[in-house]
């Protein structure tokens, strides 16, 4: 193929990605310097109350914003060098409390009490659902072969639900006496809140993320266990290996890309932890970094969104995404070049 | 072909995996089913702690709404004969009065002329008749098993869902389309060829593909909300505010998925033999004819899967829709959010879980009549390359 044809096949993709993707990070990249805000003036005000001998009258001085002609507020944008990331990060708050040992006065910033969420769970629901992928697909192939279809698609529904939709429906089976609090109550003979402190909200969200990935892992893995080698298989039964042995050396290395492959997805998918924040409701205790950009975004109380601060913090969360990815670039870069002698 | 012996699992092992298996399809379905029972009961039932009120709803019951056995009996009868009709009688009827070459709509016609014809059935024809069968029969009549349609009648009707589910069709039907048309084309051109070029571009567009969307949400907002003054100087008054515009958000999402569709896409092309266009090229094909007039009707299957998937990302999204929309016309995921916000009174709490699962139905139906093709698109860029 030409270089002229491939261009033209390739170019309505690579402009809308040019422009939706590209040109925005530039933008936020900018963004994160600037402040936006609305051009404040100091007006006196004088106001009376009729009182008993007189008039009692105050002057005080308000701040307003200036409005336009048009009837829109006045607002400048300045740079204002990395103050929209010392606004985010408060890096003195956070320097006290590390030389003090002090977790929870670090904790009380939202950008560090973000990042440990986020990693956290990162980290936590990786070897959980490569586990769960796996043992479920390991049932699966181990099952008749007429139930399999029905499996597979009672698997495939905790995949496919909406996912504000399914940590809603795991809210609302433990949601004040919800059907599975009152069942914990009576097994455990105490009185629960499970919404009342962060550790079992942030204990629900990992089986939602959990129950939400598990599949998508088995359905893969499942695919791969239809390739294994019986050749292989049989070679070492012939030299002795147990049922746990052949699961070890000759299964999961047959697997490996495939572990590499959901890790990756599911690095890329955990690190973006937003929908849990919003279906179970808990930004009181628990946020994670790209729930603390959406919060920047939401307009506030008088309408005015934080662009400056909502721009540095997503410049931070894609500095740890860049930090995960690039081990993996390496490889396959290696891989290219090796490939192309 | 016998297993042989040494292959054999042991009694215990087989039970262990196929209790495992049976806890597992448990919990993957216990919380949807729930949630879907809740929906169909009054407040008090719905967050009783007695899991069996739950399921036969004794205050809905009371409140005189319940079926009664011949209810549910009658219920299911239709229930089984439309699932065997559409099976069965369906798929003929298409293929014969479909058009060559037209079967995709008549496949959306029949599909939408059933599903109307189901619900006048369902929700109007055996509701009347069963009401004049029902007092005559004496104890099979006795409703049994509480249950109320009034949540759903109150997000439907009196909240008007019905305009977000408009705007969900819009937004999905527009990012299905477009990023389909985009992306077969770049899939094609980057399964073709293995210029250097084209291997940069699939690890750029990786890296597109791990961002957060929060992060390009934060790119494109100030710039929508302004984006009638930003415009002005070259679109004159007839620049848009493009804040809360659903073409916005549909080009956004298409840009999106973008990197997903096209690696998926061209993991399809990829097993595409290239001899195929190959002889279309000697035959006379531009590289434009041959993909269209030979490629792509053999690829149907990896467009339609791809296609899914474009959708689930459309349908499911909460971020892009709920920032870049406003209230007027947002779409059903964020707008769920505004229910479960507000929810004062528990029979708000059950009308948020009557709208939650009127999002998950279709996502239901999509599973059982896509279910080969969403198993194939998953495994299509892990096992394949």
């Amino acid at each position: 193929m030409k270089f002229k044809t491939f261009a033209a096949f390739v170019a309505p993709s690579l402009v809308m990605m040019l422009l939706f993707i590209a040109a925005p990070l530039v933008s936020v990249f900018i963004g994160s310097f600037q402040l936006h805000q609305p051009v404040l003036q100091e007006v006196e005000e004088e106001s009376c109350t009729p009182g008993f001998t007189g008039q009692t009258c105050t002057t005080t001085i308000v701040t307003r914003p200036v409005i336009a002609e048009s009837g829109e507020m006045l607002t400048t944008t300045e740079w204002v060098g990395w103050t929209n990331y010392t606004r985010v990060l408060n890096p003195e708050a956070a320097w006290d409390a590390v030389t003090s040992f002090d977790w929870n006065a670090l904790m009380q910033v939202d950008f560090w009490a973000a990042l440990r969420f986020t990693l956290m769970f990162t980290l936590v629901t990786l070897p959980l659902v490569i586990g769960v992928g796996l043992a479920i697909a390991l049932a699966v192939n181990n099952a008749a072969k007429h139930v399999r279809g029905p499996v597979i698609f009672v698997s495939l529904l905790p995949f496919i639900i909406t996912p504000v939709i399914g940590a809603l429906s795991i809210r609302w089976l433990f949601i004040g006496d919800g059907i599975l609090t009152a069942g914990l109550e009576a097994w455990l003979d105490r009185d629960l809140a499970l919404f009342a402190q962060a550790w079992t909200i942030e204990l629900m969200m990992l089986f939602y993320r959990v129950w939400h990935v598990a599949p998508f892992a088995f359905v893969i893995f499942y695919a791969g266990l239809q390739t294994v080698n019986q050749d292989t298989l049989e070679s070492a039964i012939i030299d002795g290996a147990n049922r746990f042995e052949r699961l070890r050396y000759v299964i999961v290395p047959h697997l490996a890309p495939l572990i590499v492959f959901i890790a990756l997805i599911h690095l890329m998918d955990a690190y973006r932890v937003f929908e849990e924040i919003v279906g179970f409701t808990s930004q009181a205790h628990v946020i994670s970094l790209q729930w603390l950009t959406y919060d920047f975004l939401q307009p506030d109380d008088s309408g005015n969104r934080a662009f400056g601060r909502a721009s540095a913090s997503a410049m931070l969360t894609m500095v740890g995404i860049v930090v995960l990815l690039i081990p993996l670039l390496r490889r396959t870069w290696r891989d290219h070049k090796g490939g192309s002698h | 072909m016998s297993t042989p012996r040494a292959m054999r699992q042991p009694l215990a092992l087989r039970l262990t995996s196929a209790g495992f298996l049976a806890f597992w399809c448990l919990i993957a379905a216990f919380p949807i089913v729930w949630i879907a029972v809740m929906s169909f009961k009054s407040p008090v039932d719905a967050f009783a702690s007695n899991p069996f009120d739950v399921l036969f709803g004794p205050a809905t019951r009371a409140a005189g709404n319940g079926l009664s056995l011949l209810d549910i009996v009658a219920g299911l009868v239709v229930l089984f004969y439309t699932v065997r009709l559409a099976l069965n009688w369906l798929p003929r009827m298409v293929s014969r009065f479909a058009p060559g070459g037209q079967m995709l709509f008549g496949w959306i016609i029949a599909a939408t002329g059933y599903a109307v014809a189901f619900v006048i059935a369902f929700f109007v024809i055996l509701p009347a008749v069963l009401g004049v069968l029902n007092p005559i029969l004496g104890p099979l009549g006795q409703p049994i098993v509480g249950l109320t349609t009034q949540h759903y009648q109150a997000v439907w009707v009196d909240n008007a869902f019905y305009r977000n589910f408009i705007n969900s069709m819009v937004v999905t039907g527009g990012v299905v389309t477009i990023s389909l048309t985009v992306g077969t084309l770049a899939g094609f051109a980057l399964a073709r060829s293995g210029s250097t070029i084209a291997f940069w571009l699939l690890i750029i567009a990786l890296v597109f593909r791990a961002l957060p969307h929060s992060v390009l949400v934060a790119g494109y907002l100030p710039f929508f909300v302004n984006s009638a003054e930003i415009l002005r100087p070259w679109l004159g008054e007839a620049a848009p505010t493009l804040y809360g515009q659903p073409l916005a958000v549909i080009a956004v999402l298409v840009s999106i998925n973008q990197p997903f569709t096209i690696w998926m896409l061209r993991s399809f092309f990829q097993n595409i033999p290239n001899e195929l266009d190959e002889a279309a090229r000697v035959d006379g094909c531009t590289h434009f004819q041959a993909f269209r007039l030979v490629i792509m009707p053999v690829m149907w299957p990896g467009v339609i899967t791809t296609g899914l998937f474009s959708f689930l990302l459309a349908y499911n999204d909460f971020l892009v829709t709920s920032l870049l929309l406003d209230q007027s016309n947002q779409t059903m995921v964020p707008a769920i959010a505004g229910y479960f916000n507000r929810e004062t009174t528990t029979t708000d709490q059950v009308e948020a879980v009557a709208a939650a699962v009127s999002i998950t139905a279709p996502l239901f139906l999509l599973v059982m009549i896509f279910q080969r093709q969403i198993v194939s698109g998953l495994t299509a860029g892990a096992v394949k390359g």
